[in-house]
């Protein structure tokens, strides 16, 4: 079935995006990667010596196979993850980001007003820009509205795998958005990738449930499998409105009679 | 605002009370509970708690890992002095031990520097007496245009200095600060800092704040073991790590529990604390704050070290050496206190990727401050 997830004019196939931190080494992170199938790789710059051409973090990541996807985390304010952004691209990075602006260093919940800021001048700049947010449908709109790729709103706090929190403001923010709407963080289960996209959702990141499961190339591949199990899903018509019955409208029927 | 008063709601002799009279009903119930507050974090101090302590650290294994990562940072001390003007009875730079005394020149600091770069260090932690004649502000600025090239992060533990002044060297590229207040017992800060700028509780008590006011991205803080009962000495901790949290909530707080190392001048610690209750310790604090990270010291021996990895540490130091100049320069300078690991930072990377882990040396950028 041919199904391609497009983010500014690319296709891909694969609906896992796939974050790199956390893993217990390069070799197990490229490994679960490969499993996962997937084909965007994010990665915090924070952890890449740019200037260095054999980084181990950046070397790993075969960019002929990957799309890589830097990451800002870390970064507090609109003018630090701007500055991220510049710098991954002058070493060579394509112009695409993944903007995490994350003030509080203990849920890492990203700023509404710095990551609106940081994507309006990063967008002005030709970026890419895939924005980290709250589940807030009227953030989503208005960084729809700048001009950002996707929306990423998350299910629940990074790290935390307590799985979609978020679901009824996903559901809405699915249903007004013209981009691709990929929920990130808090996935915890293959599970939660499934609901997620059986909401509608257009993609799914998904990083510490694999990077610290027991063993994480199997949870890649778990994770693919539910990703591909709620998609397929929600193409059947899982999401589809009921119809309803038509042949008894006990109220109004009396004005269809002769 | 201040820690103090918080501080002064509680007595060391209650909190003693309370933690020894828990029971293991209670710490049970700290166990179930979705959320630790303190009067369930005190269950954790307890005795009653080391029969659980397997569990407990399973716990912390899981939490850690899920905040963390299987990361392990590493971080090298640099000792740019110790030249010191305060009497602390514990330490080998006690101004009254006959010692040999140093201060880096600008060019010393970068030769330590670039020989810690070529290790793999990219994290490193600016460390002196309490000097405040030598170790100015002017000194630090030069020293920090010739060091900051060489790393990514560079954190500062020295001595309490004002807010002003913490804000003129995060312009110039600090982004960490650390400062103990070795013990939250008043009574026993007084018998063992008995003179110097140090004596003053509340002036050091008051440093973290100082800092978060002035906008470091990190704050560490700890208390030197062995001066008081550690169990009372890691709730008064913890109760300060969560104020820190609350009040600056933009900086990442650590936590470090160094505990006293034989060191010049001799100091016998009056509440020595074994292995067991350091791992309960770190395991308490993980638990009643799960986004705190805890650093651990070469003071601590080779075995220790590797088995705490898995249990909640998340920044380890590696091949350190406590005298200015010890890195690159054939000097003999006083070390302000023996380590214990004395291996090179490759084998420690080597013991940390065997035990499932991913060593990393660099996790900042200068580019977010500049």
């Amino acid at each position: 079935m041919d199904d391609p997830l497009i983010i500014a004019g690319r296709s891909f196939s694969s609906r896992l995006l796939m974050g790199t931190g956390k893993f217990s080494s390069t070799a197990i992170m490229q490994k679960a990667l490969a499993a996962s199938g997937a084909e965007v790789v994010t990665v915090a710059l924070r952890r890449v010596e740019l200037d260095n051409p054999e980084d181990d973090l950046l070397g790993a990541i075969d960019t002929s196979r990957y799309l890589l996807l830097p990451n800002t985390s870390g970064a507090r304010d609109a003018q630090e993850a701007v500055r991220l952004a510049r710098l991954a691209r002058a070493a060579g990075c394509e112009p695409w980001v993944k903007l995490e602006v994350t003030p509080d260093p203990h849920y890492l919940l990203p700023d509404p007003v710095e990551t609106l800021k940081a994507a309006e001048i990063l967008v002005k700049d030709g970026f890419v820009v895939l924005p980290y947010i709250q589940a807030d449908p009227i953030l989503a709109k208005r960084l729809e509205d700048i001009g950002t790729a996707t929306v990423m709103p998350l299910g629940s706090p990074i790290g935390s795998k307590q799985g979609i929190n978020t679901r009824e403001s996903i559901k809405i923010i699915i249903e007004m958005a013209n981009i691709p709407v990929v929920v990130d963080a808090g996935l915890g289960a293959p599970s939660h990738a499934a609901e997620a996209m059986e909401m509608g959702a257009d993609a799914v990141l998904v990083n510490t449930a694999i990077a610290v499961a027991a063993d994480p190339v199997s949870m890649a591949r778990a994770f693919k499998k539910g990703v591909e199990a709620g998609r397929e899903a929600y193409l059947a018509g899982i999401s589809a409105p009921q119809k309803a019955a038509e042949a008894s409208s006990p109220l109004t029927g009396f004005l269809r009679q002769p | 605002m201040s820690f103090y008063n918080q501080l002064n709601l509680f007595r060391w002799e209650d909190i003693e009370k309370e933690i020894l009279s828990r029971t293991s009903r209670d710490v049970e119930r700290a166990l179930s509970a979705r959320f630790l507050d303190p009067d369930r974090f005190i269950s954790l101090l307890s005795p009653a708690a080391e029969a659980s302590l397997e569990d407990m650290a399973q716990r912390s294994h899981r939490l850690t890992e899920q905040r963390f990562g299987r990361v392990i940072s590493l971080f090298a001390p640099l000792y740019l002095s110790n030249e010191c003007t305060n009497s602390c009875v514990y330490c080998g730079f006690n101004l009254k031990n006959p010692v040999e005394r140093l201060t880096l020149t600008v060019k010393q600091a970068e030769a330590e520097a670039s020989f810690l770069h070529a290790l793999g260090f990219r994290h490193v932690l600016l460390v002196s007496g309490e000097a405040p004649q030598v170790v100015t502000v002017e000194y630090l600025s030069q020293a920090l245009k010739k060091l900051r090239p060489w790393f990514s992060s560079i954190s500062i533990e020295l001595y309490p200095l004002p807010t002003e002044k913490y804000q003129t060297l995060i312009a110039q590229g600090v982004d960490g600060l650390v400062v103990y207040q070795e013990t939250y017992n008043e009574q026993r800060y007084r018998e063992v800092h008995p003179a110097g700028s140090k004596s003053n509780f509340r002036w050091r008590l008051d440093t973290p704040e100082r800092g978060g006011m002035a906008g470091f991205r990190r704050i560490g803080i700890g208390a030197l073991l062995g001066l008081s009962n550690w169990r009372v000495e890691g709730f008064f901790l913890a109760l300060h790590a969560r104020y820190l949290l609350r009040n600056f909530w933009k900086s990442h707080i650590t936590l470090s529990f160094p505990r006293l190392r034989p060191a010049a001048g001799g100091y016998e610690p009056p509440y020595p604390v074994s292995d067991i209750h350091l791992v309960q310790l770190i395991i308490a604090l993980r638990l009643f704050l799960p986004d705190a990270g805890v650093i651990l010291s070469t003071r601590e021996a080779p075995y220790l070290r590797d088995h705490l990895i898995p249990i909640g540490i998340t920044s380890m130091s590696a091949g350190s050496r406590t005298e200015p100049g010890g890195y690159a320069h054939d000097i003999r300078a006083e070390a302000q206190f023996e380590i214990a690991d004395h291996r090179s930072p490759k084998a420690v990377a080597e013991i940390i990727k065997k035990k499932g882990y991913e060593p990393v040396w660099k996790d900042w950028d200068a580019a977010f401050l500049q």
